[in-house]
């Protein structure tokens, strides 16, 4: 891989196996093996799917629901394997999927500072040394000695913000989390992602809101049913998106 | 990125889970961390008020007879059926972050290890109280010890991978610690099984050969070398398996969660 380059796909295919009905129990499977019944739809959220990303680029990723750009993420993020086709990465990912994923409702928000954090890869150390500005980021105040059960959507979000946020990665993944919180805290978290931007990191973003992708990206992918239609400079497949929904 | 090398950026995730499963047992209850003991020499007086006094078996070491058995056979147990449920209870992050798979199950068996051995402690007061003293011999319990964690962490893996696909694999898994429990003499004495042309039971139970040779320790009695080998063969075999399993069946793991 070329030294510029911070994401790169090749003939991506992630194909999913839809079971007409869910077989979960071993009864049934060995019932349906043995009459030969194991039918197996297959569906590929994504095919043939190939882009470079170059380090600094911030790019969008359009489509109609179901179009496979949660798939993409996944796949790049890591979660998910590809079937076919590689992607490689360079650099530390922080992926702003889905935010708090990892904590658990009957620790404290104290204590998830250290499992989420754990969980993205950070050491105790380095954890300890951050606390006190994670906790300050999230105004949670006092709230953070309290169960996570008891916490409010928006007050998970920005505890889960403020931990993903902590280190400044080389590529950044975002999945419709700019609408994280209050319009306070939403305001700081656009401003801490600016910031990141500012410093040339490279951006994943997947957004409905055509005109945020337009001010934030400077390239958009437009996926439409697991393949790629365009991909160019973010005005021109913006615009092209946008007479194609309104058909 | 090589294996070793993912390993060493989520340790801390490893010691983050163990503390946690820990930490979460015990939450809300006043005794916290004691019941570890308690609840073990409980069930203890139960076995020993049951077999002892009602059925007129045993002697004065009947207790520590007892113990030594019952608390290998609830590691097994209870690391195993953690370990079995620990991939679909992390679903929600298994779906949404990166981490090695094998971190779950690897990390319910080893806290199940952590309260296992804390419990130890309990033992050693019931021996010291029932006239069994430590010898040279109780050097070797270290050996029966880190047989049943090779062997609870490969069974563990094995079951781990099979429950995403099957959801059954949990309710035959308890059928199968019943058995497994039957036939580990964990309350009666294994002669009274012997003498009726029963020792097959013993020889075939990998458990058992964990058991005699940890009680072989504690009470100072010379090792069953033949017993260790095969606790060990079937250790080793298990962890092979389990993680051979594991490794190619884990992509497929967020498919079916």
């Amino acid at each position: 891989m070329e030294e510029k380059n911070a994401v790169s796909v090749k003939n991506l295919g992630v194909m999913f196996h839809l079971s007409e009905q869910k077989v979960d129990n071993l009864k049934e499977y060995v019932i349906r093996i043995m009459k030969r019944q194991m039918r197996y739809k297959e569906f590929w959220a994504l095919r043939d799917v190939s882009f470079t990303i170059k380090r600094g680029e911030r790019v969008a990723i359009l489509g109609l629901n179901g179009a496979g750009k949660s798939t993409l993420l996944k796949v790049i993020a890591g979660v998910l394997k590809a079937t076919e086709g590689t992607v490689e990465r360079s650099g530390v990912l922080v992926p702003l999927l889905e935010l708090g994923a990892g904590f658990d409702s009957q620790y404290t928000g104290a204590e998830n500072i250290y499992l989420y954090g754990a969980m993205l890869g950070y050491s105790k150390a380095f954890l300890k040394e951050k606390y006190d500005e994670i906790v300050a980021f999230s105004e949670l105040g006092d709230f953070i000695h309290v169960p996570l059960k008891n916490y409010s959507s928006g007050m998970r979000a920005r505890l889960g913000f403020s931990i993903a946020t902590l280190v400044e990665p080389d590529i950044l993944i975002l999945d419709e989390v700019l609408s994280v919180g209050d319009v306070k805290f939403r305001k700081k978290s656009e401003k801490r992602i600016k910031e990141m931007f500012a410093k040339g990191t490279t951006v994943l973003f997947v957004s409905h809101n055509l005109a945020q992708v337009r001010s934030l990206c400077t390239r958009a992918v437009w996926l439409e049913n697991g393949h790629v239609v365009e991909d160019g400079p973010v005005e021109e497949v913006t615009a092209h998106f946008e007479k194609k929904v309104a058909k | 990125m090589s294996v070793f090398k993912t390993f060493g950026k989520y340790r801390n995730l490893l010691a983050e889970l163990v503390k946690k499963d820990i930490k979460l047992k015990y939450r809300n209850s006043y005794l916290g961390v004691v019941w570890t003991m308690l609840e073990p020499l409980l069930t203890m007086v139960v076995l020993t008020l049951v077999f002892s006094k009602l059925l007129g078996k045993g002697t004065k070491d009947f207790p520590v007879y007892i113990l030594t058995g019952r608390l290998l056979y609830s590691f097994f147990s209870n690391g195993t059926k953690a370990a079995l449920k620990s991939v679909r209870s992390h679903a929600g992050m298994i779906k949404k972050v990166y981490v090695p798979k094998y971190m779950y199950p690897i990390a319910s068996v080893l806290s199940g290890y952590v309260i296992f051995l804390i419990s130890l402690i309990v033992l050693a007061v019931v021996a010291v109280a029932r006239g069994v003293y430590p010898t040279v011999q109780l050097l070797w319990g270290i050996v029966p010890l880190l047989q049943i964690l090779l062997m609870t962490t490969g069974v563990g893996l094995l079951l781990a991978t099979m429950a995403v696909f099957f959801r059954d694999v949990e309710y035959l898994w308890g059928v199968a610690l019943m058995l497994i429990m039957y036939a580990s003499a964990i309350f009666y004495q294994v002669g009274d099984v012997m003498s009726a042309g029963n020792a097959w039971i013993f020889k075939l139970n990998p458990l058992y050969a964990v058991i005699v040779n940890f009680r072989n320790a504690v009470f100072g009695q010379p090792m069953d070398f033949q017993a260790m080998g095969y606790a060990f063969g079937f250790g080793a075999v298990s962890m092979l398996l389990g993680i051979f399993v594991f490794y190619k069946k884990q992509d497929k793991f967020i498919l079916y969660l």
